[in-house]
């Protein structure tokens, strides 16, 4: 449907440009959801459900309140009576915008113009058909493709670890281990921001100054 | 997209929401109300009725007070609506919306009742049957906390920005006890689709109460033989639903954890500057996160729309395996009859348990619940790869890591926690 394409990129964009054009922090944070919550329905109009949602689950509901939280505790009479900003900065923030609108305007004349074709879901289900299994004791995957449906939620397990099993057609390598890296490596950012947070406590005590 | 599709969506959304969730909004505060009452032993509200007086009759017809609801609806419309000089305008104004709106929009992947069958339409009785549908309610739900948030500092004054900021923290730290506390569930269900969770378990049995299975037999043999071990599931589901439900009073700032509208420290909390139709609405979406979080409790644990005990298959299905054509009222039936009992559970804690401290509060979610939650999945996992590594496996590596990954858990929160005594004596 391109009428709920067109709505949903216009929140996205405009969401964007309000998101840098106001003055007060706590607009610009909710015009920044706004934005986010675009994004996640054209996730969804290209049936990948699972991404717009974490979309809305991890950065318009968890990321951007922890922004608002820390906005709402500053001072915000101090920040909206800033002053006028460096020239450098007006002048770098036309030209690197340009030369993306520049890149858009070469690529966009070579895609073809066409509305896209429906997904060939029941095609797409015999590559996951276990000749070995009964046919109501097949894998979730097949079953919702072949009932028409795209199983994203599932697609995007199978991708990350893999397939094991050797009779279906389809097999990824799965990214099982550089998942568990990324993990770790979040892991240990978190450990490293709070061991930060925690070390400028400890010379002072609290109310020494009072 | 066809049009019976769209109109009959329109016709689901219009149903659902307005001649089911908001009676049962309103309703809810009439039951608070009278359900206190008679924990504290007064009366309630048990006057207004219809005014047969004014026809000429003898007594006004009172209903138990029945038409309170109603009362108090256009009692907060016709009030005068008083916008303080001192709060930023828009945001104060956008907040009640930001509020109530989350909670309704959920409403629409929970299943309502199996499927109705109207000239030739089969109609399943669910707005959105989306395949993730735990995590949109999640994701949407997760939104209600700028309504709060931002009606605190809308209001530019220091009792509500307290209160704004307290549940925005609340808020965050036990949506992570929710989410880890339904991944053991999502583990055993190996999909996100509600409606197929709830098909699923009225063919099964309800996830914590098993007591039939596929043949409609109360304690069916092969469920305590059988290799699954699916018996030793109630253990982890059961962990799972005290954390989830305990979690889901924190989310909506009911009374054991309603610290963002305490009276006693903050005045009134959040929507200590608004009056009129802007507190109602407030007060509508807190009750409808209630139900909603109520409907998400009955989906998960309490097998939802289903009828149980073999009940559903015996009476409400043809020979073909498929619904008769009213089977979707009878099972919205009993799915209203099971939220209601779960309502009336919220509201009972509510005048029961004596509300925590904010300390306490936040060291139930961060220290308690994360940790169990977390204990709990490994346990899950565990139980569910059984059968697969064998016994013998389970039992000689299985069980001592988890041993060991939970005493780990366990000092380290100890080593924590004195770290802090000597800190603050």
């Amino acid at each position: 449907m391109p009428f709920f394409f067109y709505s949903f990129a216009a929140i996205a964009v405009i969401g964007a440009i309000c998101l840098i054009c106001f003055r007060n922090p706590v607009n610009s944070a909710i015009s920044m959801v706004a934005s986010f919550l675009g994004l996640a329905a054209l996730f969804i109009g290209l049936n990948a459900y699972f991404v717009g949602i974490i979309q809305i689950l991890v950065y318009a509901g968890a990321i951007m309140v922890l922004f608002l939280f820390i906005i709402m505790l500053l001072d915000l009479k101090a920040v909206e009576r800033r002053q006028r900003s460096n020239p450098l900065f007006l002048i770098g923030g036309t030209v690197i915008p340009l030369i993306f609108i520049i890149q858009l305007c070469i690529i966009l004349p070579q895609v073809p113009n066409q509305a896209s074709e429906p997904l060939a879901l029941k095609e797409a289900a015999g590559d996951f058909y276990d000749k070995d299994r009964k046919p109501d004791e097949q894998s979730e995957i097949y079953q919702s493709l072949e009932n028409g449906s795209l199983p994203d939620v599932h697609l995007v397990g199978l991708t990350m670890f893999g397939h094991k099993d050797d009779n279906a057609t389809i097999k990824t390598p799965g990214y099982n281990f550089p998942l568990q890296i990324i993990g770790v490596l979040l892991l240990v950012a978190t450990v490293g921001v709070v061991a930060l947070s925690l070390k400028k406590k400890d010379p002072l005590p609290e109310n020494s100054e009072h | 997209m066809d049009a019976v599709f769209i109109i009959v969506s329109a016709l689901k959304v219009f149903g659902f929401t307005f001649l089911v969730i908001l009676p049962l909004v309103a309703y809810s505060t009439y039951a608070e109300r009278r359900v206190c009452a008679i924990i504290q032993d007064r009366v309630g509200p048990n006057r207004v009725g219809l005014p047969a007086t004014l026809l000429g009759f003898k007594k006004d017809l009172k209903f138990f007070g029945l038409v309170q609801p109603l009362a108090d609806g256009l009692k907060g419309l016709f009030k005068e609506d008083l916008t303080p000089a001192h709060v930023r305008k828009a945001f104060y104004w956008m907040a009640p919306a930001f509020t109530a709106a989350p909670a309704f929009i959920t409403l629409c992947v929970i299943p309502f009742g199996s499927a109705v069958t109207l000239f030739g339409h089969e109609i399943q009785m669910v707005i959105a049957d989306i395949g993730v549908g735990p995590l949109f309610i999640f994701a949407i739900a997760s939104l209600s906390v700028y309504g709060i948030t931002l009606a605190g500092w809308a209001s530019n004054s220091k009792y509500p920005f307290l209160g704004g900021v307290r549940s925005c923290a609340q808020m965050i730290s036990y949506e992570i006890s929710l989410g880890l506390s339904l991944i053991p569930i999502l583990l055993f269900f190996g999909k996100l689709n509600l409606t197929d969770i709830v098909t699923h378990q009225a063919t099964n049995g309800w996830l914590l109460l098993p007591l039939w299975n596929e043949n409609g037999t109360v304690i069916h043999e092969g469920y305590w033989q059988s290799s699954g071990y699916q018996w030793l599931l109630l253990l982890p589901m059961g962990i799972s639903f005290f954390v989830f439900t305990t979690s889901i009073f924190a989310e909506t700032n009911r009374m054991p954890f309603d610290l963002p509208e305490c009276e006693t420290e903050l005045v009134g909390g959040y929507h200590t500057e608004y009056s009129s139709m802007k507190f109602a609405l407030f007060f509508m979406g807190e009750y409808a996160a209630m139900i909603v979080g109520s409907a998400l409790i009955v989906t998960i644990f309490f097998g939802g729309w289903s009828l149980g005990f073999g009940l559903d298959t015996a009476l409400l299905q043809t020979g073909d395996g498929d619904w008769k054509w009213y089977a979707g009222f009878i099972h919205l039936g009993a799915f209203l009859g099971k939220t209601i009992a779960f309502i009336l559970f919220f509201i009972w804690v509510r005048w029961t348990v004596p509300r925590f401290r904010y300390d306490q509060l936040m060291k139930l979610g961060w220290v308690v619940f994360f940790e169990l939650a977390l204990f709990n999945i490994f346990l899950a996992a565990l139980i569910i790869a059984a059968p697969h590594i064998g016994i013998l496996n389970t039992l000689l590596f299985g069980f001592p890591s988890l041993t060991i990954i939970a005493a780990l858990m366990f000092f380290i929160t100890k080593a924590n926690e004195e770290k802090r005594r000597i800190k603050i004596t």
